[in-house]
């Protein structure tokens, strides 16, 4: 019995003693940290996705409160939260929260195993930074899609596969938040996060190839080859040509789609649209029914949360 | 015997070319020359369309102090200045010319008596090694005349007759047909950047040609032949530094010149008797066309801008089980998307590899048997190098010193798990190298 | 010729080297002791050898398949024999089967799928698989069969082995493997037979043996001075004696050279072989257990990573030579 008592006496008044210990400890070595951190961190998805560009919704906290003390919370957007998560963060911060532009990734390349024939066999390492390596992978394309599926992998919302039929990576659009993993793991900057647009529509030119026109046909038949017919055609001055290459702003391009029209090659798409009546002519160009990763038999049902103003794309680095 | 003293590999020889004379390859119908056949600026077309050149004419100035002319090496009239896919594997400028005849420039002196005295200054040398468009024949194409222009002063020329690649022969065979005229442009690069003790670093599984030059160089002061053991990369510059003199080149910047050592391949030396004694600029070149499959492995002496194709017509045609076509050695030449690709001032040789050679393994993880560390020849951690590039730690992976790294392939080469080291540390070093730039050129 | 070109990076050829052929020597090299523990123990020894072997293979199939759901299992490259062989080279030869194959099923699925497969591991699965055993059935585990009793299993008269009183075995016997034990430690010969092949066959280089052996030789030799009981001549002879016996040769040469839990460059394995020397000879002169081999290497193997921090192979031009 005597054992027993001393045995309890013992570890009781150890764990007493360290416990007081522990407790002077946290005392005198406390951390001072803003309140307000802790209160907007409870408030995020906790998803630790990096989609807003910090380490993890605690960093996405520290750095909106560090914000709110410059005066704005320009800039700062939780993709996976969205508009409703920004307002609680702008509420606890004492601010005001403004509807900005919900975006999506947007993979510009048409280069399907069909339009683009495969001329060698790539023997190596599945990873598209990898085989960017070897200048055109097994097409004569140097900038297309390499289908390794880099991006496939840096998606934490399984918002983009690869079609095992075209070689391409197609994003499903109610699931992306416009984080920017796949646009940073492209080697190529194929991917390009734009705006939503209205209904989920917009147009897109779905070509990288920047070689000159015949050298691009050559490789895949549906490559832009510079023509400048869209450029002519565009009654809004919303594209323009650099390097062989069409490139349609977003924030100038009114959807009227007579560039898509215009295009001899099927290189511009309108993603989203119902599908046309069917006309006398014909549609430009029938490669652009051939494009899977638009779907254009109903629109899709996207959820648009007007979000704020959305921070500027990320610097996508030459890898 | 000597050796560098920090890892290697002894891939198989496969030397299947070795001892075979080397035959003048036919003129091609249609030749093309690359802009971009050196490291440094790509070199500026002074020539255009429908103009008419002889062989040896200028048609590219060098595009900056660390950059060389291109020369024609065929007469006839220039088609076209047009983007081709050259052996890098990558489209870039080039100038397409018809061939019609074979006239040459009336200045080269097509006599073959050796020519060994000159009354040529250094410096002068030097320029006419710049004008003839010389660069590194063992395939890096760095412009001789920079290397021949050291920023330190310097105590030895090794010359790089090493070979380490398995199947090429090129300098093998150039080593056995031209001896004299070799030790003759070894003298010259030694006037040069006035040295007087020259090393002809040849692997012992030459032993006709160490032979040989043994027996020449009685008549050449300074020269002295340095048997290596064979051993692959050895004919890495700074390996070779190291197994001839036993002097290591820190990392960059550093050169090999700061440890007082100028390394020239020993076609190049070849290249700059040509230019030197007998006006003739750089537009040919030994090129060996090679594979298990090939019915007639041959080392052939090429004019520049000669498409690949017709080298393997010569050799006997392309093999029925081809799997790839490597421009330069298995173990760092570049796999070829077509044959078109043209000959340029690096291509030591045209290996096709059969189809069952070119299969890679399986790669299963990592056993971490450290076999990759013991055959690192720069004593890197291939194994971690490639961790780190595959989970994006840059900073680590530039402690770790990635930037070091030769791709040498010999990590890669031993790993028994058949894990894609070299592939994964390549693409870290260009990033990390992007990083650095980056880094030094933020405003501060 | 397919129509297609391969395109791929250098470097295009490969040494031909592959872990099934790693593991293929080392099973050879296993085979003279092997042989020998079924000549001294007899169908005990093949019984618990062949146990041993299947049982690791079995789980590494099972859990491989259902348990992590990889789409091929690594069974074709051979570790799992190499674990299974391990193990039985450890265990005494009248073990029940139900030990071994629990024995078997931590060493697999704890010691080393657990830990994600091949590569993974931080310790060595036999060793794990052993001392798991050790702790659980301390008993069964240190009664070793008398030799030459060929045709008993389970019933086996049992005997000390010669560590129990080193000072009078013989030297012959602990060398040609003459004596009691666990099956594949007790002929030192054959192991070193067993080295000579596996450095001739450049699956393992010379360090980690060599490191081990020398220390625990200098530090047994240096212990037994402090003591201060015997001659300088007796204390050379024992500590050699600690070298022929138990499972000193057994874990220098075969365990603690595993590849996936020893250093990777030369001087951390000098370093490594060097502490587990030092440990055995603490183990086994001042700790409670007779054996210490297996957790001196278990020790050292937490110790690894710390190694490879620190010693970092000779780098190109560290210093600048002229």
């Amino acid at each position: 019995m005597n054992v027993i008592l001393v045995a309890v006496i013992a570890l009781g008044a150890l764990g007493l003693v360290l416990a007081a210990v522990l407790f002077l400890i946290a005392k005198k070595f406390a951390v001072e940290e803003d309140p307000r951190i802790a209160q907007v961190a409870e408030v995020l998805p906790q998803a630790n996705c990096g989609g807003c560009g910090f380490p993890g919704c605690s960093g996405f906290a520290e750095a909106c409160v560090k914000a709110a003390n410059e005066g704005s919370l320009e800039g700062k957007l939780c993709p996976v939260g969205g508009q409703p998560v920004m307002e609680k963060v702008a509420e606890i911060l004492g601010m005001t929260a403004e509807a900005g532009e919900q975006r999506v990734a947007v993979v510009r390349c048409n280069g399907t195993c069909a339009n683009r024939p495969r001329t060698a066999q790539y023997d190596g390492v599945r990873s598209c930074r990898i085989a960017h390596n070897t200048a055109g992978g097994e097409t004569g394309c140097f900038f297309g899609c390499l289908g390794c599926g880099d991006c496939v992998a840096a998606c934490t919302f399984d918002a983009i596969h690869m079609n095992p039929e075209t070689g391409l990576p197609e994003v499903d659009e109610t699931k992306c938040t416009a984080c920017g993993a796949c646009t940073k793991a492209c080697p190529r900057n194929i991917i390009e996060l734009r705006p939503m647009g209205k209904k989920g529509r917009r147009m897109v030119v779905r070509c990288v190839n920047k070689e000159k026109g015949p050298v691009a046909k050559k490789a895949c038949a549906a490559a832009c080859i510079g023509c400048g017919k869209c450029v002519k055609t565009c009654e809004f001055e919303a594209i323009t040509l650099e390097n062989n290459l069409a490139y349609i702003d977003p924030t100038k391009c009114r959807l009227c789609r007579k560039c898509e029209e215009a295009c001899p090659q099927g290189s511009i798409v309108a993603m989203n649209f119902p599908p046309r009546k069917p006309k006398a002519e014909a549609p430009a160009a029938p490669k652009a029914a051939e494009t899977p990763a638009t779907p254009q038999a109903e629109p899709v049902k996207i959820v648009i949360p007007t979000v704020e103003t959305a921070p500027k794309a990320p610097e996508t680095p030459n890898v | 015997m000597k050796t560098f003293r920090i890892g290697g590999v002894h891939p198989q020889e496969n030397k299947l070319s070795a001892g075979k004379k080397i035959e003048v390859m036919d003129l091609p119908k249609q030749a093309v020359f690359p802009l971009s056949q050196h490291i440094g600026a790509p070199a500026v077309p002074c020539v255009a369309k429908g103009e008419l050149v002889k062989v040896g004419t200028k048609i590219a100035d060098a595009g900056g102090f660390v950059s060389a002319p291109i020369h024609s090496s065929v007469s006839g009239k220039v088609a076209k200045i047009d983007t081709v896919i050259d052996a890098s594997g990558y489209r870039k400028p080039a100038i397409i010319i018809d061939v019609d005849g074979d006239e040459w420039e009336p200045a080269i002196d097509r006599d073959e008596t050796l020519v060994r005295q000159t009354p040529l200054e250094p410096k002068e040398i030097v320029a006419k090694v710049q004008e003839a468009g010389i660069v590194g024949m063992g395939g890096a194409c760095f412009p001789a005349h920079v290397k021949l222009s050291p920023r330190t002063p310097v105590d030895v020329v090794i010359i790089n007759a090493v070979e380490c690649e398995p199947y090429l022969t090129a300098d093998h065979s150039l080593m056995l047909e031209k001896p004299d005229e070799i030790l003759v442009g070894v003298s010259l690069i030694m006037k040069a950047v006035g040295v007087k003790k020259a090393y002809i670093a040849i692997e012992n599984n030459k032993p006709d040609a160490i032979a040989l030059m043994q027996e020449k160089v009685k008549d050449y002061a300074g020269i002295e032949v340095c048997p290596l053991r064979v051993k692959y990369p050895q004919g890495g510059e700074k390996q070779l530094i190291d197994a001839v003199v036993g002097r290591q080149v820190p990392n960059p910047p550093a050169l090999p010149a700061d440890v007082g050592a100028i390394v020239q391949n020993v076609g190049t030396a070849f290249a700059i008797y040509e230019a030197v004694m007998k006006n003739k600029p750089l537009f040919e070149r030994v090129v060996t066309v090679t594979g298990k499959s090939v019915s007639e492995p041959k080392n052939l002496l090429t004019r520049m801008g000669t498409p690949m194709s017709l080298l393997i017509e010569k050799a006997g045609g392309m093999p029925e089980d081809t799997g790839k076509v490597i421009g330069g050695g298995p173990m760092m030449g570049k796999a070829l998307l077509n044959t078109e690709v043209p000959v340029c001032k690096g291509s030591s040789g045209i290996l096709l590899m059969t189809e069952k050679e070119s299969l890679r393994g399986e790669a299963q993880p990592c056993i971490r048997c450290s076999k990759c560390v013991t055959v690192c020849p720069m004593g890197l951690e291939p194994y971690l190098l490639q961790k780190l590039s595959e989970h994006a730690d840059w900073e680590r992976a530039e402690a770790e010193q990635i930037m070091t790294c030769i791709e040498c392939g010999s990590c890669q080469f031993t790993c028994p798990a058949h894990r894609p080291l070299l592939d994964w540390i390549r693409m870290g070093k260009g990033t990390v190298g992007g990083i650095i730039r980056a880094r030094a050129n933020k405003p501060k | 010729m397919s129509n297609k070109l391969k395109v791929s990076l250098s470097p295009h050829v490969h040494s031909g080297d592959s872990i099934r052929r790693n593991m293929d020597w080392v099973i050879v090299a296993l085979l003279p002791a092997l042989l020998w523990s079924f000549y001294v123990f007899g169908w005990g020894a093949v019984i618990v050898t062949l146990t041993s072997v299947a049982s690791c293979i079995l789980f590494e199939w099972a859990i491989s398949k259902y348990i992590l759901k990889t789409a091929k299992t690594t069974l074709a490259d051979g570790s799992a024999i190499v674990t299974g062989l391990l193990l039985a080279f450890n265990l005494p030869s009248n073990l029940p089967l139900y030990i071994i194959i629990m024995g078997a099923l931590f060493a697999i699925g704890v010691g080393k799928m657990s830990f994600g497969g091949l590569g993974n591991n931080i310790f060595n699965p036999a060793l794990l698989g052993r001392v798991f055993l050790l702790i659980s059935f301390p008993v069964k585990m240190t009664t070793w069969p008398v030799p030459h009793q060929h045709t008993a299993y389970a019933d086996a008269v049992t005997a000390a082995t010669p560590l129990a009183d080193l000072q009078s075995a013989n030297l012959g016997d602990l060398f040609f493997g003459n004596i009691g034990g666990s099956l594949g430690e007790v002929s030192a010969l054959l192991l070193l037979v067993g080295f000579v092949i596996l450095l001739l066959r450049k699956v393992i280089s010379w360090h980690i043996p060599v490191s081990i052996l020398c220390s625990a030789f200098v530090f047994s030799v240096l212990f037994y001075i402090l003591q201060g009981k015997m001659s300088f001549g007796d204390i050379c002879l024992i500590s050699l004696k600690h070298l022929l016996a138990g499972g000193m040769m057994l874990g220098a040469v075969f365990m603690a050279t595993d590849y996936v839990t020893s250093p990777m460059t030369h001087k951390g394995m000098l370093i490594y072989g060097a502490c587990i020397g030092f440990l055995v000879v603490c183990i086994r002169l001042f700790g409670s257990y007779p054996e210490g081999m297996s957790f001196a290497i278990l020790i050292m193997n937490a110790f690894t990573p710390l190694i490879n921090n620190a010693c970092k192979p000779k780098r190109f031009a560290k210093e600048v030579k002229k």
